[in-house]
């Protein structure tokens, strides 16, 4: 099967990527969801970012740990089955604590079609918070823009670990095709 | 049968360690924190306590962003077994400036020796040329120590060792504990403000 996102780079996709040059983010590291696909391919042509594809979520957490200590900005983009695998190196921000931007593309949320995505999509903002996350949710389009201004500003203004989770809804729902 | 070196790892370390000019270095949870404590503290070093499996990529990050001094990611077999994709995310950028030395005793000091993977004949260094490193080697003796250190501190290109150090657990010399202190006074040494 294949799945056919339901609809093409929404405008709140757009926003994301200039928001986090406006606090000077100079590397981009992620694992691809469809949700940040528009990021991806803006921070991939942005001389001015390092972008970074990841094998698994936490090595996000310790790059931009090595980062910040070189005195450097950056942000993890990754979808909610990532935050699973984040947990135990998030110990790594709680200790030495830098800024650590999370964007989390949800699944397991709203008309989920696949049912083994939801254990993690429905722990994921738990799993933050019980790790020491910050985290807001954005479920329409306009909120998106406001809450990763917001997180950012905490994060790099507070050396703090702070998660905006971006909606099922936002990104519409799959279209499975045989 | 379960494989082992014969080099002792405090020698291996304080080798690398000689006249380090501006090195940066990232210690892996474990023995080879202590290794580099023993060495001597220093302001450009970063131990880490847990977040196992996170040494290659701290020290990936600082290369990405300290791209004039060469940094050495300094941990153990079982640290770099659980970050092998690590490996390959590196594979793609390749700072020149970044080395991983693996401090291979094949075991799990910590927990009672356990053997580890490279115990059983699992190579870490065949992880890295797959990943693309340009320079990889299987280090048995101090000369190749030296080669290592010298290929380090000229930043030539992307390089990692697989030291093969004895399995031995030797007196602690134990790093501060406090991260955000060795945060803050390893960006000092920068240049770099706390926040």
């Amino acid at each position: 099967m294949t799945a056919v996102p339901a609809e093409e780079a929404p405008s709140w996709q757009d926003e994301i990527l200039p928001i986090l040059k406006s606090f000077d983010v100079r590397h981009l590291v992620y694992v691809p969801d469809a949700g940040h696909a528009t990021a991806i391919r803006e921070a991939e042509k942005d001389n001015g970012i390092t972008s970074l594809a990841l094998t698994t979520e936490e090595e996000g957490i310790g790059y931009l740990s090595g980062a910040w200590l070189g005195g450097e900005r950056g942000a993890l983009l990754m979808q909610s089955s990532g935050v699973g695998n984040c947990l135990n190196t998030l110990a790594l921000q709680t200790m030495t604590r830098f800024p650590l931007l999370m964007l989390v593309t949800m699944r397991g949320d709203w008309a989920e079609f696949n049912p083994w995505q939801n254990p993690m999509g429905q722990a994921t903002e738990a799993a933050l918070k019980l790790m020491g996350v910050r985290t807001w949710r954005a479920d329409q389009p306009e909120e998106v823009a406001h809450l990763v201004h917001g997180a950012a500003t905490m994060a790099f203004n507070g050396d703090e670990a702070c998660a905006v989770l971006l909606g099922q809804s936002l990104i519409g729902e799959k279209k499975w095709v045989k | 049968m379960t494989m082992t070196g014969s080099l002792d790892r405090r020698a291996v370390t304080a080798k690398l360690l000689e006249d380090r000019g501006d090195l940066l270095v990232v210690t892996g949870l474990g023995s080879p924190s202590y290794d580099a404590m023993a060495a001597g503290d220093h302001d450009l070093n970063y131990y880490l306590w847990a977040a196992m499996g996170s040494a290659a990529t701290v020290g990936f990050g600082l290369a990405m962003t300290q791209r004039e001094k060469p940094v050495l990611v300094l941990t153990g077999d079982g640290e770099m077994l659980m970050g092998l994709g690590a490996l390959a995310s590196i594979g793609q950028k390749l700072p020149p400036n970044l080395t991983i030395a693996v401090l291979d005793n094949g075991h799990y000091g910590e927990t009672g020796m356990q053997t580890s993977h490279t115990g059983r004949d699992i190579e870490l260094a065949r992880f890295a040329e797959a990943a693309n490193f340009p320079w990889t080697r299987i280090v048995t003796d101090m000369d190749g120590v030296s080669d290592l250190r010298t290929r380090m501190q000229s930043q030539s290109g992307t390089s990692f060792a697989a030291i093969k150090i004895a399995a031995e657990n030797l007196p602690r010399a134990l790093p501060p504990r406090d991260g955000v202190h060795v945060k803050n006074r390893f960006r000092a040494a920068l240049g770099l403000s706390t926040i």
